[in-house]
């Protein structure tokens, strides 16, 4: 929000001059208000490995982020191409693997990568589109550059947020509304649904598209059933389908019907098992079979896993190269590769400054911020490091941008990233903004709801 | 609609109409025991309506002594029995969040409200100080839910699913309190001295049927009126007769190619209460004819689950 002289960056100014004007209680008053409208209307995630059925609000943050309307575009721009190579990269892997064959990724980092699923090679999918819903991870270093710091290319979670966030703020500050142009998102259910369409099986006219999710339990089933609702469709779980001669029906109260997209949102090793685990009961046996017949879509693809991995990731502007011949609009965020050498050597001399993460980590667990740990902790990390490297990268600690946020007793400067959604059907489309996650606690890096973070309002002002 | 949809949907409704006919029984006999008049009285009211509701085991299990003050916590606020009050409402609401997205908006804020209510005023405190006040509020809760859900939902199969839900547990319902009241329902009871008057407030309270009864009938309480009112008046809400004819109504506007035995039976039953005087059910004696018309209930929701809500697989 604010320039290193301590002047408001310019598209904060209105917003700032507001926020000065607003009496001490009056914010208080609103986030009481807040949470007691999202306990209400269930908005709410469960927390693994806390009691059973324990329901947890996401803590909301009043104040937004605002972004420029240039800079989002710019940033659109990045995130639509980085989108379109990795697709074109799924695609390669499970065809002809030019990739490999050039010699710009070692091809054993791919082949005997655990997201690595050998049956869908040569397997075609509708428009070759894999990852059909991307939530791309953005933060800002210390030079105000944007940078990827992760692509989540498998089941990625926290649009719901994005757009109860936005009509919280609508309905606890509606003047903020007229007096600002904001762009709106809340047509991202109508896009996807059209996405989803638009990638049915060949032939299919009116296709019937449902969301898969594992049940009540899960922690993202409040997003799994709100955008069910959003677009109409059926929430189904694993035993609400079944496949005969290759293709899926819902046991409906009318008897069977037939389904033709699924928008799943559980893992691949849970969704057949048949093939993936035999031990899961949320999948649907033969699915597996419908799909390489070609008689069914499922998004995001099986096998996106390979392309979003923690070990794959420092290749993905040399896929923008190589796939679209562009340089990439958008970097990413510097990575050692502890698999190699001169990498290791470096990285295990400067554990206290970096950041380490497991390579098929992921919500913020089995990771290291150096800055922020003990002696102990560090310690331990180097064992594993050391044991087993090829299963760490590691990142230099981002002075990671922050935006003001309400903290109880003021406003004060938290640690931001963002998660635009980023849709491919017959093209690639982002609705302006996305998730704002923040680190609530003071100094804190880790914006994962799961470790304390909370969300906030994404304005992509237009004037 | 997704059969497991309808299966929540129903079971939703269950539970609501379980939790407000319990909430009736606890009312009545609360009003009951803040009269001046024997506790044996009461004490039996309560044992032959537990046995009833098949709750005496477990009540047994925690309690040596029927107990009124017991009995109220135990029906009403035991969260560890799955029977209570405040479980058929954490039941009716882990139902509906398991298909929220199927819910209008404000009926899902009814029911998740209720249970975060509910909890509160357990946790608090609240409503053991004061059950007569907290059963009273789950009453209010039931007839803002019903209200809502008529208010408010399509009227499509998932409505239907939920009438169905609320009219077979309220068949069931009413069956058991007249089992309940049995002895007191005797042919030839009438014919003497008037039984105790306490016995039929609490009967006809539990039902909504106090006012209705004299209403309708101007005239003494005894036992056939009482019996005629809540077996085959048509127009009495709670009646047997009453929620047989919603059940085959609803049932009718959701047939599919398997329910056609389903919608048989459901209309079988609705045509025997319609074609019955109450001389005929005295002569079989009423504790058969309750029995018989319960285990019609059960079958139809063994079938109504068969058919739509839980179909074998593959089908």
């Amino acid at each position: 929000m604010y320039l290193s002289d301590g002047a408001t960056r310019p598209h904060y100014v209105s917003y700032g001059e507001w926020l000065k004007a607003q009496p001490a209680d009056r914010l208080g008053r609103k986030r009481a208000e807040a949470d007691a409208l999202f306990h209400r209307v269930g908005i709410t995630f469960a927390v693994y490995g806390q009691e059973e059925g324990a329901e947890r609000l996401i803590p909301f943050d009043i104040v937004p982020r605002v972004m420029p309307l240039e800079e989002w575009i710019r940033l659109e721009g990045g995130l639509k191409q980085r989108v379109r190579a990795l697709n074109a990269f799924i695609h390669d892997i499970y065809h002809d693997q030019q990739i490999l064959k050039a010699g710009v990724i070692p091809p054993e980092q791919v082949l005997c990568n655990s997201q690595y699923r050998p049956e869908m090679q040569g397997v075609d999918v509708p428009g070759g589109i894999y990852a059909h819903i991307a939530g791309i991870d953005i933060v800002r270093d210390d030079a105000g550059e944007f940078r990827v710091l992760e692509d989540n290319l498998r089941v990625p979670s926290g649009v719901s947020y994005m757009l109860e966030n936005r009509k919280m703020m609508m309905r606890l500050f509606p003047e903020l509304f007229s007096s600002h142009r904001v762009a709106p998102v809340d047509h991202y259910p109508d896009v996807l649904l059209d996405n989803l369409r638009s990638v049915a099986p060949t032939g299919v006219a009116d296709p019937t598209v449902v969301l898969m999710t594992a049940g009540a339990h899960n922690s993202a089933y409040f997003e799994h059933a709100f955008l069910a609702q959003q677009m109409g469709i059926e929430l189904v779980e694993g035993q609400d389908l079944f496949v005969r001669d290759e293709a899926v029906f819902m046991r409906t109260t009318q008897g069977p019907q037939r389904v033709d997209v699924i928008y799943r949102r559980i893992d691949d090793d849970f969704l057949d098992p048949l093939v993936f685990r035999p031990d899961s009961m949320l999948g649907v046996p033969g699915l597996l079979t419908a799909y390489r017949a070609g008689r069914i879509t499922i998004a995001n693809a099986i096998g996106t896993g390979v392309a979003d991995d923690k070990s794959i990731y420092p290749y993905v502007p040399e896929m923008i190269r190589f796939y679209l011949g562009q340089s990439p609009i958008i970097g990413n965020v510097h990575t050692w590769m502890l698999r190699k050498k001169e990498d290791k050597d470096y990285v295990l001399a400067h554990l206290p400054d970096l950041v380490v993460k497991e390579v098929h980590g992921a919500g913020g667990y089995g990771m290291l911020i150096g800055p922020a740990s003990t002696k102990a902790e560090i310690e331990k990390f180097r064992q594993m490091i050391i044991a087993t490297p090829e299963r760490y990268i590691a990142q230099p600690t981002l002075a990671l941008s922050t935006c003001p946020t309400f903290a109880g007793d003021g406003i004060a400067p938290r640690h931001i990233d963002l998660r635009p959604f980023v849709l491919s059907g017959r093209e690639v489309t982002i609705v302006p903004g996305g998730l704002t996650r923040v680190a609530l606690r003071e100094g804190s890096l880790v914006v994962n709801s799961s470790q304390g973070g909370g969300t906030k309002d994404t304005w992509v002002l237009e004037a | 609609m997704l059969s497991r949809t309808a299966d929540h949907m129903y079971w939703m409704s269950r539970y609501i109409e379980r939790a407000e006919s319990l909430a009736r029984l606890v009312d009545a006999h609360y009003r009951m025991s803040l009269l001046p008049h024997s506790p044996a009285t009461l004490a039996q009211s309560l044992s032959s309506t537990m046995t009833a509701l098949q709750m005496e085991d477990a009540y047994r299990e925690r309690y040596d002594t029927i107990a009124p003050r017991a009995v109220f916590e135990f029906v009403s606020l035991d969260r560890e029995f799955s029977g209570s009050i405040i479980s058929c409402l954490r039941a009716a609401r882990e139902n509906a969040r398991a298909v929220r997205g199927s819910l209008t908006s404000e009926l899902w804020e009814t029911l998740n409200s209720t249970w975060l209510d509910a909890r509160a005023l357990v946790t608090r405190g609240a409503a053991n100080a004061d059950i007569g006040q907290f059963v009273e509020w789950v009453k209010e809760r039931s007839h803002l839910t019903r209200g809502v859900t008529i208010g408010t939902m399509l009227r499509d199969e998932a409505f239907h699913f939920t009438r169905i839900g609320t009219f077979l547990e309220r068949a069931d319902s009413t069956a058991r309190i007249l089992t309940a009241h049995q002895s007191d329902l005797k042919p030839g009871a009438d014919a003497g001295a008037v039984p105790d008057p306490f016995e039929w407030t609490v009967l006809l309270r539990a039902l909504s049927a106090f006012e209705v009864y004299r209403r309708v009938y101007r005239n003494v309480i005894t036992p056939v009126r009482v019996a005629q009112l809540l077996i085959l008046r048509d127009d009495m809400p709670r009646s047997l007769i009453r929620c047989c004819k919603e059940v085959y109504q609803n049932l009718k506007s959701v047939t599919n190619e398997h329910s056609a035995e389903t919608e048989r039976r459901a209309g079988g039953m609705h045509a025997m209460l319609h074609f019955t005087r109450m001389e005929d059910i005295l002569a079989t004696g009423l504790p058969e004819f309750l029995e018989e018309f319960m285990g019609k209930v059960r079958d139809l929701g063994d079938r109504i689950a068969s058919d739509f809500l839980v179909p074998p697989a593959e089908a």
